[in-house]
């Protein structure tokens, strides 16, 4: 053995660990001494994380890197070394109290098969904050929380990790000889190593449950669990897997630069509504929109409004296009208002009741729309669209938009299309716009 | 000078890239979720990480580690998942952890509309952890100023090594604007102070109470240590009631400090003016157009629009308060930053909030009405 940095990986420069006499973390933790001192790992490459709780306490007397985080979270932080720097050497120490709060991330991390090692201190109960049950608590236990016998089920760690994919399980008690032998095989394992190792609480579960070191050797085997190496197999590291993805990732979309090259009408701020069903591609038609006021030297702002049930129900898009910087994004009355299937409708009817006369509307021949005062302007938008295709209905009502107002030439609105839209649909879409301006200027 | 026309998410994205971000982990959240897809998208393409956590608590969780571990890094969500991170920032507070989190406010309290915009979370963000340390908050008006402000987040969390909030809204979120980033001045990018390899570290150490500590990361020239408890500046744990509280006067401390350091505003003063508009992030965009139209009508007002919310740019609010009779405060909320403007204002003026949380945005004319602009 070589002792390249330590001769023992604990420092009693903080004086003695702070465990109540007997307790079952001490041993543990001297078991991880001797692991990290066979191994010797660069203690600046090495990372002790703690849970909360008197396992919590640990970390600091490692002559490691050691990091202390909240109750329950121990993987996270974990997780986040390691994905930053794939080097580390990354062990926790976690409580069951710990497996019980941040179950979720037991969970993931097992999944994930990050390279990470667990070391679980299972006492089966909290001894932090005096004995109450935890999620290990077995049948009968008795606690302060659970004053008749514990009724809950005791989980079963190591089942639950391999169940969600643990590539390497271990289950002791923490007077195994050769745990510190296991627990270097958990550390050089490549992937999520678990060690669930049953141990005393000497001042809470021990005493009140009649319980000692015979009694700890005798539950592993009547509580039915599996002991020893549970799980081993091989599975991919999830920091190697997602950096060769990352590697093999196309190159970004470059970005869609618009240049300013025709010109607009527009005197002011110019609100444009158009209200649709989903799948009419209406968030599509306002973008090439208002992508071609931008065109025209002009400022744009585009929200759109859709339920989170984005198949189904309306889709309303609010176009601002001004010659100056746009300050308020809403649009309270708008200039042009276009609507092209109920749905649209529905959701815009109380808006359109109370239209004024500066708004003109546009609107499919076959709408039943509420009293306006609104001008309107009945066109056979879903009769054109059977014609153009499926997806053309929003640019053939914008197309006769840009013919009747003018705010900007519907070469750009073509040119637009032809920017911005995938080559297979370029065609329809300039269709669907011509469609839209013989509609207006019939 | 490429025109663009992308929403405010897509933008805090690209700043981070330019900011020199490595890591972000988050958690899907409407109207959060397409800036966790745009991370996704530019993080491995920029040599960083970023990932898909199993809940929010994970997604800050793997921030600070990654942060610790030398990373710049940055998480994003909304109303529900900011409450979910407020244990893990009191975390980030007491590690002295450089972070950026995003908070695209939607409008609640708890699930409310997923798909509204709101300015609910103002101070809930700067007493969003239990001790009640500051933190730094910035809210950008537009798209440009979500990138740029993105940069000046990283900036500060590094320069501060603290939690540094970006407050912006669905209504900026997920509203497209035309933009040109290449235009919008950024300022230089800042990388925290790490220590020299050949001197002893320790996480924590300070001079005077005010002095960021250097950092050196997990991984890097020292053996370090981090920790949640309370601790003195070798990082160790304590019960010392000196240290505890020179430890807690030392966060404060940093942060208030640097307060006129940190302050980012937008003034736009008018000669005798009597009236005052104080207004931050989308609310402040109405505000504007109110200001122009009462000058237009005739009437002296001015304008304050702050980016700094936290810590709050006293001077800067302060001097703007000088012979003003009336300040007039719109929010999408029911009267949250209001209260910083009532406490430092003079005696004798008056501050009237102009709120609402419908869902909708106040409008200037709203504004003006309501704030009984031109009485
Ligand atoms: C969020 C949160 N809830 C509760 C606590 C209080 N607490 C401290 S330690 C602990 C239980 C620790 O039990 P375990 O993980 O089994 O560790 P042990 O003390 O047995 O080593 C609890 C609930 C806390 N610190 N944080
Ligand atoms: S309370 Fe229990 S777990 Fe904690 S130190 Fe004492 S014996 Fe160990
Ligand atoms: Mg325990």
């Amino acid at each position: 053995m070589t002792d390249q940095y330590h001769e023992t990986y604990m420092t009693d420069a903080l004086g003695p660990l702070p465990c109540c006499p007997g307790c079952g973390h001490e041993r543990i933790l001297k078991d991880l001494d001797s692991a990290l001192t066979k191994m010797q790992i660069d203690p600046r490459k090495l990372v002790i994380v703690t849970d909360i709780g008197c396992i919590g306490l640990a970390d600091r007397y490692f002559k490691a890197n050691s990091f202390h985080g909240l109750h329950g979270r121990s993987l996270t932080y974990a997780t986040g070394l390691k994905l930053a720097n794939p080097e580390l050497t990354v062990v926790v120490l976690m409580g069951d109290g710990g497996c019980g709060i941040g179950g979720a991330h037991l969970l993931s991390a097992a999944r994930r098969n990050l390279d990470i090692t667990l070391i679980i201190a299972n006492n089966f109960n909290y001894g932090m904050t005096g004995g109450q049950h935890s999620v290990t608590t077995p049948i009968g236990g008795l606690t302060p929380t659970t004053p008749g016998g514990n009724v809950e089920r005791a989980i079963d760690i190591c089942a639950i990790g391999a169940g969600a994919g643990a590539t390497w399980a271990y289950r002791g008690i923490s007077y195994d000889k050769d745990l510190d032998e296991r627990i270097i095989e958990g550390i050089k394992h490549p992937g999520f190593s678990i060690l669930d190792i049953w141990e005393l609480c000497t001042a809470y579960y021990m005493p009140r449950n009649e319980y000692n070191k015979k009694e700890l050797y005798k539950l592993i085997e009547t509580s039915g669990l599996n002991s020893g190496l549970i799980v081993q197999s091989e599975r991919g590291e999830f920091g190697a897997m997602y950096r060769e993805s990352a590697g093999n990732l196309p190159p970004a979309k470059d970005i869609s630069a618009l240049e300013p090259v025709f010109g607009h009408k527009l005197k002011e701020q110019t609100g444009v509504v158009i209200a649709g069903s989903a799948g009419e591609k209406i968030r599509s038609a306002a973008s090439l929109f208002s992508r071609a006021g931008i065109m025209s030297n002009l400022h744009a702002t585009q929200k759109d409004d859709y339920p989170i049930t984005v198949m189904t129900g309306h889709s309303v898009s609010e176009i601002n296009l001004s010659p100056v910087t746009i300050e308020y994004t809403a649009i309270d009355s708008p200039d042009y208002f276009v609507i092209v299937s109920e749905d649209g409708l529905k959701k815009t009817a109380a808006l359109v009741a109370s239209l004024g006369s500066t708004t003109h509307l546009i609107v499919d021949e076959g709408l039943q729309i509420p009293d306006t005062a609104a001008t309107i302007e009945r066109l056979p938008l879903v009769r054109s669209a059977k014609k153009a295709g499926q997806f053309t209905i929003g640019l053939i009502a914008l197309g006769a938009l840009i013919e009747r107002s003018e705010i900007y030439p519907t070469e750009a609105l073509r040119e637009s299309v032809r920017r911005h839209q995938k080559p297979g649909i370029v065609e329809t879409n300039l269709r669907a716009i011509d469609l839209g301006s013989e509609l207006a200027a019939d | 000078m490429p025109l663009e026309f992308i929403e405010g998410n897509e933008a805090i994205a690209r700043g981070a890239v330019r900011a020199g971000c490595g890591f972000f982990a988050g958690y899907p959240i409407t109207p959060a979720s397409t800036l966790l897809q745009y991370m996704l998208d530019l993080m491995p393409r920029n040599d960083g990480t970023a990932i898909q956590a199993e809940d929010e608590i994970a997604s800050i969780g793997f921030c600070i580690g990654a942060s610790m571990a030398g990373r710049k890094a940055m998480t994003a969500t909304s109303g529900p998942g900011i409450s979910l991170y407020s244990e893990n920032i009191g975390l980030a507070i007491i590690g002295e952890t450089p972070l950026v989190i995003v908070n695209v406010q939607r409008q609640g309290p708890a699930t409310g509309s997923a798909t509204k915009g709101a300015e609910g979370d103002i101070q809930f963000t700067r007493w969003i952890t239990s001790g009640g340390m500051p933190i730094i908050a910035l809210s950008p008006a537009n798209v440009a100023e979500a990138y740029e402000l993105t940069v000046r987040a990283f900036n500060l969390a590094e320069q501060y090594r603290i939690p540094v909030f970006l407050l912006t809204n669905k209504e900026i979120g997920l509203t497209q604007e035309t933009v040109d980033l290449d235009s919008v001045r950024l300022p230089e990018i800042i990388n925290r102070t790490r220590a020299s390899a050949s001197e002893a570290y320790k996480p924590h150490q300070f001079g005077s109470i005010e002095q960021v500590p250097v950092i050196s990361d997990f991984g890097g020239e020292h053996v370090t240590q981090f920790t949640t408890s309370t601790h003195d500046q070798n990082g160790y744990l304590t019960s010392d009631p000196e240290i505890a509280q020179n430890m807690i006067d030392h966060y404060i401390a940093k942060i208030e400090a640097a307060t006129d350091e940190i302050a980012l505003y937008r003034e736009d003063m008018q000669e005798g003016a009597e009236l005052l508009f104080i207004s931050y992030g989308i609310t402040s965009r109405s505000a504007s157009v109110a200001v122009k139209q009462l000058r237009d009508e005739g009437f002296g007002v001015s304008s304050l629009v702050i980016q700094s919310l936290f810590p709050v740019p006293e001077t800067a609010i302060k001097a703007a308060m000088k012979g003003i009779r009336k300040t007039i405060v719109p929010e999408m909320n029911m009267g949250q930053y209001k209260l910083e403007i009532e406490r430092l204002a003079p005696d004798g003026m008056s501050v009237i909030g102009v709120n609402k949380m419908d869902t909708t945005l106040l409008s200037p004319s709203e504004i003006i009405a309501r704030g009984g602009c031109r009485d």
